[in-house]
């Protein structure tokens, strides 16, 4: 009897991971050119394909990586790098913060790895899905679909560093496109959706391009801000929209 | 380099992993969480535009219309991969 049950746990376990991967599959294709394009542009930079690779294991930020990549090609010093990639990643800080508080029927134990394996793309992803985190072994689908995505990170950028002395520059700059391209592609679906999101998205570029171009703030400070105050003001006119 | 590497790793988890630990010990008011729910498609906004516009540094309109390619074939329901691909075909023959 025991083992019946144990079983049944194992296969629903299976298929939770089953539409993990399932759900990662357009980060894990979307990221493998852009792995690739991070692997070119560092190697061009003198970067070594240990070093690079390493990067990607550890960091697993892509536009911290290309900034600091691009940074290192110009001269900056160790200080800014790190620096600049802190307040340039300080936004998964509030993804993680979003992303904890709808999973909160995920142990510590499961959260704390998942939160490691949070991007960008793997956020708007697991964000998509909330559905999931109400079902048992939610655990399951979100860490499938962040180890392919991880995995799919770091082959990609080794690839892109041996790739890097073949590759003609011309060709990695227009590369520069695949992660904006890629964010595109993340987007676009959920404002089909609900238009709504469609406008906070908008208002968050309109501040971002305020505090760059006006406000001369950092690029990360730039990004933090603006997504900080666009998802406020989304959130105060959804609510008025609600009568609250 | 291995040193930058660290410290840019080092950084870059805290902040992921914090959130994890804050959480559970509060409970945030609606408002909060409604805030909370809407941030991804915020931050999607200005992870691209003006960033978008970089590409090509010295004419931003290369990556507009790259971008502008990439929300049309988006639109369409086409695959990331290629969408990745086309867009940077563009670019390619533009810049």
């Amino acid at each position: 009897m025991d083992s019946v049950i144990s079983n049944k746990q194992t296969t629903e376990k299976m298929k939770m991971m089953r539409s993990g991967l399932a759900a990662g599959v357009p980060i894990t294709l979307g990221y493998f050119p852009i792995a690739i394009t991070y692997g070119v542009l560092a190697s061009q930079s003198g970067i070594s394909l240990l070093e690079l690779t390493a990067m990607s294991i550890l960091v697993y930020a892509g536009a911290a990586q290309f900034m600091g990549t691009n940074m290192f090609a110009i001269g900056a010093g160790g200080i800014e790098i790190v620096f600049a990639t802190f307040v340039l990643n300080f936004r998964h800080f509030v993804m993680s913060l979003s992303f904890a508080n709808r999973t909160k029927g995920i142990t510590n134990s499961w959260k704390l790895p998942l939160s490691l394996g949070l991007t960008d793309e793997s956020f708007s992803v697991a964000s998509l899905h909330t559905e999931k985190a109400k079902q048992e072994h939610s655990s399951y689908f979100y860490g499938a679909l962040m180890i392919a995505a991880y995995a799919s990170w770091i082959i990609g950028s080794f690839i892109g560093g041996v790739l890097g002395d073949v590759i003609p520059s011309s060709l990695s700059q227009s590369m520069g496109i695949a992660l904006y391209a890629m964010f595109i592609a993340l987007l676009i679906p959920s404002v089909k959706n609900e238009v709504k999101y469609g406008f906070i998205a908008l208002i968050a570029m309109i501040c971002n391009y305020v505090f760059t171009y006006y406000v001369a703030l950092a690029e990360g400070w730039a990004i933090v801000c603006s997504t900080l105050l666009a998802s406020f003001i989304g959130m105060m006119i959804m609510r008025r929209s609600e009568g609250k | 380099m291995m040193m930058i590497i660290i410290g840019m790793a080092l950084v870059t988890i805290v902040p992921r992993f914090i959130p994890v630990f804050i959480v559970d010990r509060i409970q945030f008011p609606e408002w909060i969480n409604q805030w909370l729910n809407v941030i991804p498609y915020a931050a999607l906004g200005a992870l691209i535009f003006p960033g978008v516009l970089t590409v090509i540094p010295e004419r931003p309109w290369i990556g507009f219309v790259g971008g502008l390619v990439a929300v049309l074939l988006a639109i369409f329901r086409v695959q990331t991969i290629l969408i990745v691909a086309i867009a940077s075909g563009v670019i390619f023959l533009l810049a």
